[in-house]
Order: C-alpha cells, then structure tokens, then sequence
C-alpha cells in the first residue's frame, strides 16, 4: 500500500498542474482524436480539418462573435481506455461538446453526456438510435446515422437495377470491421433483406486481422456477391481496395460508406481502384471561399499541420464540416441565450436548434459544400441527404445527385432501437431538458 | 525471492510470523492506508479519481492476480486481458439477470467464472513450461476475444455490441454504477475491495498454498519429488490468478469505464499487466502497487507535464514523446533492477538502515 | 445432424466441385504461410543465438518498411533507400545489442522478453515521431518488383490468379532461407553463431565474442523483417497496423521450435494453409472470423503432443 504514497505524490502533481488559464471571452472545445496507431491512417486528416477550421475562424474573424475558441487535441489512438481519459479531461476543463471520433469511445460516453452535462457530437458514426433526442438528449448525430447510409447504398444499387423489387434474389455482400462500427448497420441490412428478398452475406474483418483479408475475399470469389459493400476505417480500407482487385471484382460493384472514402484507401489500388464507389455527404475539393481562408491563413502561413496538396480531401473536408457544425451550434446557442461566452448546456440548445440552410452556407463561404442540415429536440440526426461519389483513378468524382435515405424505413427501427436501449440500460433518465427554440 | 529482512529480534512465534514483522513497515503501511483513505479523497478533483486513481486500484488489483501466476507460481501468461474480459462479461450479464442484487456480489461471483475460464486454459500448463506456455496462453486471449464479438447473447444481443453498465445501488440508496455514480464513492468501493483482496493475497502467499507455488516456480520437478502435487499447485495458481482478475476485469468496466467493446481487452491490456508486475517485481504484492503506479501514471503525467512546462508541442508528438521515453524507461529499469520496483524499494531500506554510516 | 453434415460432408464436396477455388485457397495459404515464416525466421534467428525471445521483430518489420518508403519519399532513389534501409538496420542492430542486450546479459528468460517488448513501445514511438502515423504506399514498381497478377485456367471455367507479388515473395523468402542456410553452415561466422546457440560459456571461451555474434543476428533479423516489411506493403500497405500481425508468427514459432529455421519454414506453411482452409471451409459454421485464434489452437493441440514444437530441441530437464 505504500505505493499510495507515490499515487499522492502523483497526485500533488496532477492537482498543481496549471489548467490553461481560461481567458476572458473564450470557449474551451476538446477535439479527441487519432495520429497514431492502426487508424491514423484516416485519423489525421480529419484532425486536420477539424482543428483547421476553428483556428480559420480564430485568426480571420477573432473566434465567434468575439468569442475565441481554444482548441485542444487528445491523442485517443482510437483506444477506449485512452478515449474514457480524454473525455474526463475533456470534462475537468468544461469543454462545450465532446467529439470522440470512434464509435467505441462513442458508445462509452453515451451515458456519462447526461450526467455531465457535455454534449456529444458523433458526426454520421456512434449509436444510430441516438438520433432520438427524445431517449438521448445529448447525443447529436447529424447529418445522418449508419442506419441511413445503409438504405442510401441499397436504394443505389437498386437505381443500378432498375427499381427497388430488382433486389429480389440477389446477393449482397457485406465486409465490415467487426467492431461496434461494422456491426452497426446490420439490423437494418438484415431488415432489409428480409423485406425485399435479397440475401445478405457478411464478411467480419476482426481489427487485428485488417492487413490480411485474404480468407474474405477468397470466401467473396466463391459466394459471388451482385454487390459489395464495405464498413470499414483505417487501415482496413486500402487493404480491402487491393483485394477486390486481387480477385477481380468488378470495383463499380463495390461501395463503401462514407468512411472507407479517403482518398488513400483508394490511391492503393491506384488505376485499378477506378470505379470503386462509396457515399458521400459534403463535398470534396478546396474550391470553396471558407477553404481558401484556411489555406491563405493557415496553410500558407506555416500555421497547421497541413500539407497543402491534401488540403479539400475527403476526409479533411469532413473534419472540416465537422468543425462547421461546432461553429455554427455555437452561433445558434449565442443568438438563443443572448450570452456571448456559452456553457456546454447552452451547446446543447445550439446543436439542437441547427439550421444551416443554403444561404447561410453561402455567408460562411461553403456554398453547396453539404446539404442544408437542420436539427429539433426530437431529431438529432435529420435523415439529411447524400450522394455516390467514384473514384475515376486519381480523385472522387460526384457519380449521382443528391438523394436522401429511405427515412421510413429507418425511422421506426431508430425508434424501437432507442426504447430499446432504455429498457436494457434501466432506469434511464427521461428528458428533463426543456425544449428551447 | 526476497530475503527476510533482520534487524528486530522477536521474542515469540506470533511477533515473527506476522503479516509486516518490521514495526516500520507497519507504521508505513497505516500511513498509506490514511493517504489512501483520508488524504487522496480530500485533496483530489473528480479528474484525478476517477482518471487516476480508480483505474490505477483496479489495474494494481489485475496485476496482483498475474503475479500470483508469474511471480509467485512462475507460469508466464499473456492472457490476462482476456480473464479479466471474462470477469467483466460475466459480471454484466448477471446483474441483468439479477439485476436486484447488489453488484458488489456481481462482481465477486463473476471472478468464480474467471477462475473456471483460466484452470481450462492452465491445464496445458501440466505439459508445457516457459516461454511455449506463454505464447499458448495467446490462445486462451484470442480465442475468448473472438467469443466476445461472437456470441451475442454475452452482451445481450445490444446492436453495438458493447456492454454498458447500468445504474445499480446498493447500501441504502447509493448509487454505485452507472454514469450517475459519484467517483468519490467508486473510489471507495474500489479501494475497500482492493485492500480486501491485497490482504488475503498475502495471506495465502505466505501459507502452505503459496510455498507451494513457490516450490513450482524454483523448481518444479524437485517440488514433486518432494511431495507438491504440481496439478493441484499449478491450477490453483491458475484458478486464484483469473479469480482476482476476473474482479478486476469486472471492476474496471463497471466502475471505470462505464462500457466495454471487446478492444477494452485486448493483447494490449495483458502486456500492460505484464508490464506492471515486471517492473513492480515478481513475487512482490507491494511491487504490483509501484508497477501499477508508474505504467499507469507516467504516460499521464507525461501527458499534462509536457505541455506544461512550456514545450508545447501537437497532442501526438507528446503522444509519441511519452511512448518513446516509457519504452526507454521499462529498458533503463530492467537494466538498473530486474527484479523490479520492489527491490529498488528493499535496497533503498538497506541503505537507509545504515545511513548515515555505511559499512563494507 | 445439419451440424455433423456441415463438419465432415460439406466442406470435403465444396473442394472436390471447386477445385480451381480449392487451389486458390491453398495459394493464398500458402502465401500467407510464407510471410508467417519470414516473421517467424527473424524470431528464431535471434532466439537462436541470444536466448532471447524478440518480440521487437514485428516493429523491426513496420520500422525498416517505414524507412525504405521514408527515405525514398525524401527523394532517395530506389535501390540507394534500399542500401541506407540496410545500413539502419544495421545501426539499429548494434545500437539494440550494445544498450539493451549487453547490459541484460544472464538475465532471465521473461526479463529479456520485456526488454524487446520495451524496445518495441520504444520503436513504435521512434517511428511515428519520425514518420507520422500516416500508412505509406510500398514503392513496389521501383524496387522492380514485379506488380500484376497472371491468370491460369483450369478445366471448362476454373481460375487460378497468382500475384506476381506474392510469387516474388515466395522466391526472396526460399532465396533468404537459403542463403541462411549456407551462411550458417559455411561461414566462419556462421558456425561462430552454431556454436554460442549450443553453449554460450563454452563459445566464450574459444574466443569467439558473443558481443559481436549478437550485434550480427540483430543485423540478420533486421534484413529479413526489411524483406517481410517490402512483402507485407506490397500486400497492403506500411503503416503500424502490420505491427499486431507480427502476432501471427508467435503460433508458427512453437509449432515450428524456437530454434529451428526448417521449423519456423514448415510451421510456417502448415499454419498458413491451415488457417485458410479453416476459415473457408470451416468458419462460417462458427460466424467466421476464426482466423484470429485458430493457428494458435492448432499450435497448442501439437504442442500438448511434442511441448518442444515439431522441429524444436528435446527439452531433458535434470533437479
């Protein structure tokens, strides 16, 4: 037990560590993320857009009406434990809203966001039924859940075939990483199959074996799937590109979610990738005013981690739109409160009164950047719109217009997913945050 | 492993055979326990409880289990994440059937189904010694890894695949897990539980049981020569071993992390463990507390300190800063003292014993 | 009974009716197997000579990879990123034996152990500090490797594809295992290595430095992880992902021996082909994904047969 003595030495350390100084007129945002380990792969350019854009905002306009924003990152490794900790970090300094960046650390502080009073924003990834406000009134998931993409890949096969009942009787493989992120979707893809009589394969990836998906696709050669889909991060996403190669599938039969879209998990297969589709809901490129302020403020200054060619990729322009999202809950939450300096309960009300439509897109200088997104107390998520996007061999080429989910279809399976959650984590508390418009 | 230390004459059996026979060590041991009990829970933020201590409790609780395993009985496992896994597994899943019990009870009961877990994957110990063990033991971590993902009715069929753990109260109306818990009182439980079981550990340690594990580990075919009947000595390490981190394993989720996704115990979470008993020392139950203390808390206050003191640098190059000098720290160490942490401490006494007039 | 159909009947009619699907599986297993044993190999060369079990080699594989591409990123042609990845594996060989080896010698089994795991948290940190964590491509085409793939036809609609990768990696790894063989049983330092493996003490004292011999099984162990890490990123690409698959070589090690370089070849192959035949074949009766803890089931139900691995030497144990 002496040891406790080392424990308080430690202890006297960590207490008398100077927590950055929290100046006048600033707000304090946490970005948890990933440059290391088996998934910096995709990690690191969305750290980039996140912390770009804020800093964009800081260094051209002085922060949000006034307010300066003080971002920090935390290295998570896409490991929970590391997650848990960044989070109680993220806490200890009153951060406005939690992003965890992993649907595994999502999951772990799901049940903590109430109780702490920090809201949590899993941009498109984490828990689907989360897009009830209703069950989990801290839990925010724009633009859309897993369970919408899910319809969004079918109903493009589908348009692929010539109508939904073309479904029947074929054969859709599904390869995903067998986590909480691939596993997902699956409900609904099973719901699916059963509804339109197509069969459904899955092909688990587990994440120590992501490099080597050789028995997968061997498993693909032989069942012969009409369609492949993918659920996949990091490194899995490129070793999944070559294989498909390696066994010739056809790649315009390969679609992945918006996840398995970096621009290096398809520059593995380089030429031969072209073809390989997957979702999309904002836009790539760096032809947008907003991103032109970060390359000339930040970029070109020698200000961010960066590296200029990368700048409007995919992934970074999704760190980016996360960031969008924060600023813009912000703004929402200092117009609703009437406070300049917001708390993290006022975030809340931000993000839960979301409204960025087309002109106010084109105000913050991202005009057709992202479908208008628009948030309520009930609806977290919003069933917002996306698009297939293709990859012709060296960059991401919009393939269709933008479509939206097949929202009746997911809505009462988010439903019955939230209730049940709440039965199985009994007694969970019942909204008591008033709805603020 | 450790030499009995001389210097106060006992004048009856009682005296010489008592848990702590230097009357220092006593008084530090009740020093420790005021810190722990009084001390820490005034001067600390949630922050430090809930992101340090708690966790630092229940890993040292994980690694006094491998080290009943490796130090005292000398069989080398890399399964303890997976034990620990299968605490925790089994903990959520009773308490959803039973959910009006109180978890305290969950949590021991759940380590009996570690135990069970760890004697099957022990039995090849009877065969198979060293190195070769270890690696077979992989086996035991991949395999209930992969029974994690793969059996849905141990996270009760939940889309994510995750356990979460839900509110449970107990003593009167206090709320012991679940988001809403205080982390003063987990602290508290963890702590209790902790001391509980570093107590009974020693005992058994120092009984016949544990002399002999100890003979198996010096030695096993001299051990059976001499009458140790090397099944019984190596399950029961076995079974002791995943019992104390099947707690643990429980503990941490339910009282640290709040949900599990079966990465919460993966390989890395063995070597961790591992790591902590190396460098506490084998065979040493205060060393398990050090090695805890320094693997657990270096890498955070790395973390914070870095930063701090004016190098200012991206989150990841700290990251990477803090892993590039904890793997020249574990080296600097084994090099410095093998036999760990603990045996700094003992040489530190030695010295401090003498001082100030050193001899020899 | 559907499960009994499914154990013994199924799998055995699905490979007679597919045999060009059969072939394949036993291709990639094959394949597979050969970078198991290349992994493998750097093990056993430096538990050969050092009694130390390294579990540094899968990070050695990531980090000599990671600097090839490195380098070659920085403008350094092919073949000279190529010389200079030698040269650092090198440093790093003498660097490892003079400030971990030396100062840990006589130790115990498990210390050395976790010194080359410390080494190995150490690297990981080195390497993404100097490389960022950022997967890189593998510079295939300019080392001259050979890329694409070649189809063979069997029968009416059979198809066999082999990746020229894959048969190149096959024709180093035979070359290297090779090239060991005749070092060790030729060569002056080659039997100097024989004789520290049998008896360090006795090695001592005719001479030879065990200093040296150590500094040179790093450096071995160092150009075949440099070889598995081209391989393995050829394969899919050089990030620190491949670092868990080094893991994989742990079951073909005890099937094989600790000590044995035909051992650590033929476990190899036997895990390799084993695990793919049973994950096709086999897996989806269970949900698939077996393949993660598979070799090691096999490797245990061998070694509760021959505890010293197939190849591995007689353990006699004396009080």
């Amino acid at each position: 037990m002496r040891n406790l003595l080392i424990g308080g030495l430690a202890l006297a350390a960590m207490t008398a560590a100077p927590l950055p100084a929290q100046a006048e007129d600033s707000v304090y945002i946490q970005l948890a993320t990933y440059r290391t380990g088996p998934f910096a792969g995709s990690g690191i350019h969305i750290a980039n857009g996140m912390a770009d854009y804020l800093n964009m905002l800081n260094e051209r306009d002085g922060g949000i009406n006034g307010v300066k924003i003080v971002v920090e990152e935390c290295e998570t490794g896409y490991n929970t434990q590391k997650g848990v900790e960044c989070y109680e970090q993220a806490k200890a300094k009153n951060t406005l809203v939690f992003n965890p960046y992993s649907t595994g650390i999502t999951l772990q502080v799901i049940p903590k966001a109430a109780v702490d009073k920090i809201p949590i924003l899993s941009m498109a990834y984490g828990l689907s039924a989360a897009a009830d406000g209703n069950t989990f009134p801290w839990i925010f998931n724009p633009p859309m859940t897993y369970w919408d993409g899910a319809t969004g890949v079918l109903s493009h096969i589908a348009n692929e075939l010539g109508g939904l009942d073309q479904l029947k009787g074929k054969k859709i493989g599904y390869i995903f990483l067998d986590a909480g992120y691939g596993r997902e979707p699956i409900p609904l893809l099973e719901k699916m199959a059963e509804e339109y009589g197509f069969e459904i394969v899955q092909y688990p990836v587990p994440v120590k074996e992501m490099q080597n998906q050789s028995a997968q696709w061997l498993n693909v050669r032989r069942d012969k799937p009409d369609f492949m889909v993918i659920w996949g991060w990091g490194a899995m996403n490129p070793t999944a590109v070559k294989e498909a190669i390696k066994i010739r599938y056809p790649m315009d039969r390969f679609i992945g979610v918006w996840w398995s879209g970096g621009e290096d998990d398809a520059r593995a297969g380089g030429q031969d990738a072209k073809g390989y589709k997957t979702l999309n809901f904002h836009a790539v490129g760096a032809d947008f005013p907003a991103i032109q302020d970060v390359k000339r403020l930040l970029v070109d200054t020698g200000k961010s981690q960066t590296e200029a060619d990368r700048l409007g990729e995919n992934l970074y322009n999704r760190g980016l739109m996360n960031s969008v999202l924060m600023a813009e809950a912000i703004r929402t939450a200092q117009e609703i409160t009437g406070k300049k300096v917001i708390t993290s309960e006022d975030m809340r009300v931000g993000l839960e009164n979301l409204n960025i439509t087309e002109a106010r897109l084109k105000e913050i200088g991202l005009e057709g950047f992202m479908a208008p997104i628009r948030t309520s107390c009930e609806q977290h998520s919003g069933h917002h719109s996306m698009y297939v996007q293709q990859w012709d061999g060296e960059k991401w080429v919009k393939l269709t217009d933008w479509f939206p989910p097949m929202t009746d279809k997911v809505k009462p399976l988010l439903a019955q997913a939230a209730q049940d959650y709440k039965t199985s984590n009994a007694p969970w508390p019942d909204r008591a945050e008033p709805c603020v418009n | 492993m450790y030499y009995r230390e001389a210097g106060q004459f006992k004048t009856s059996y009682k005296t010489d055979q008592a848990i702590l026979p230097l009357r220092e060590d006593r008084i530090g041991l009740m020093l420790s326990l005021v810190m722990a009990v009084v001390v820490v829970p005034l001067v600390s933020n949630d922050f430090v409880l809930a992101s340090i201590m708690i966790p630092f409790l229940i890993l040292a609780l994980a690694t006094i289990g491998l080290n009943v395993l490796t130090g005292y009985a000398g069989q080398l496992s890399l399964g303890t994440g997976a034990f620990m896994g299968v605490g925790a597994y089994a903990c959520y899943k009773l308490t959803t059937i039973f959910p009006d019990v109180n978890i305290i009870v969950h949590i021991l009961v759940s380590g009996l189904f570690a135990a069970a877990v760890g004697m099957i994957f022990g039995l090849p110990s009877l065969r198979i010694k060293g190195l070769y063990l270890a690696v077979t033991t992989l086996a035991a971590q991949f395999f209930l890894e992969w029974c994690f993902i793969r059996i849905p009715w141990l996270y009760n069929y939940n889309a994510s695949g995750a356990i979460e753990v839900p509110e449970r109260r107990g003593f009167g109306d206090l709320i012991l897990t679940g988001p809403a818990a205080d982390p003063l009182t987990r602290y508290f439980v963890v702590l209790a539980i902790v001391i509980v079981f570093t107590l009974a550990v020693k005992n058994l340690v120092r009984g016949r049981i544990g002399r002999q594990w100890m003979m198996i580990r010096d030695m096993d075919i001299a051990a059976e020569l001499m009458g140790v009947r090397p099944l019984v000595a190596k399950l029961s390490a076995f079974a002791v071993s995943s019992y104390i981190c099947g707690v643990a394993g429980a503990m941490f989720v339910f009282f640290y992390l709040g949900a599990a996704e079966p990465d919460a115990f993966s390989i890395t979470l063995s070597f961790q463990i591992l790591f902590m008993v190396i460098l506490g020392g084998l065979g040493s139950l205060h060393g398990s507390f050090f090695g805890a203390a320094f693997i657990w808390c270096l890498p955070i206050v790395l973390r914070t300190w870095l930063p701090a003191i004016g190098i200012d640098l991206g989150a990841e190059t700290v990251f990477h800063i803090a892993q590039l000098v904890i793997g020249a720290l574990i080296i600097f160490f084994l090099i410095v003292e093998p036999h760990g942490l603990a045996r700094l401490w003992q040489l530190a006494k030695e010295k401090l014993r003498v001082w100030p007039f050193p001899y020899g | 009974m559907e499960l009994l159909t499914g154990i013994f009947v199924t799998p055995f009619v699905q490979m007679v009716t597919l045999p060009d699907f059969f072939l394949q599986v036993l291709w990639e297993g094959f394949v597979g197997g050969v970078l198991y044993a290349l992994i493998a190999l750097g093990f056993v060369l430096i538990f050969k000579a050092s009694g130390v079990f390294n579990f540094a080699q899968g990070i050695m594989v990531v980090f000599a990879g990671l600097t090839l591409v490195g380098l070659h990123e920085n403008g350094v042609p092919a073949y000279l990123a190529l010389i200079l990845t030698i040269g650092v594996m090198g440093l790093l060989a003498i660097l490892v034996e003079r400030f971990v080896m030396r100062p840990l010698v006589n130790q115990a089994d498990i210390i050395l152990l976790m010194a080359t795991i410390g080494l190995t948290i150490f690297l990981i940190g080195l390497g993404e500090f100097i490389f960022g964590g950022e997967p890189k491509q593998m510079i295939t085409e300019e080392l001259g490797l050979p890329t694409g793939s070649t189809a063979i036809e069997i029968g009416s609609d059979g198809l066999l594809i082999l990746q020229h990768i894959d048969i190149a990696a096959a024709v180093i790894a035979i070359t290297m295992v090779a090239i060991l063989g005749v070092f060790f049983n030729k060569t002056r330092i080659g039997r100097a290595l024989r004789a520290v493996a049998d008896d360090h003490q006795a090695a001592l004292s005719v001479g030879i430095s065990l200093n040296q011999i150590w500094a040179i099984v790093w450096f071995a162990a160092g150009i075949v992880a440099l070889a598995t890490g081209i391989m393995w990123g050829a394969r899919s690409d050089v990030s620190f992902a491949l670092e868990i698959i080094a893991l994989k070589a742990l079951p073909v090690l005890i099937l094989g021996g600790f000590t044995s370089i035909p051992g650590a070849i033929v476990g190899g192959l036997i895990i390799g082909i084993g695990e793919k035949i049973g994950e096709i074949y086999w897996g989806p009766l269970m949900g698939g994904g077996i393949e993660s803890w598979l070799a090691y089931m096999i490797a245990l139900i061998f070694l509760l047969f021959r505890p010293q691995g197939l190849f591995g030497e007689k353990i006699i144990e004396r009080v």
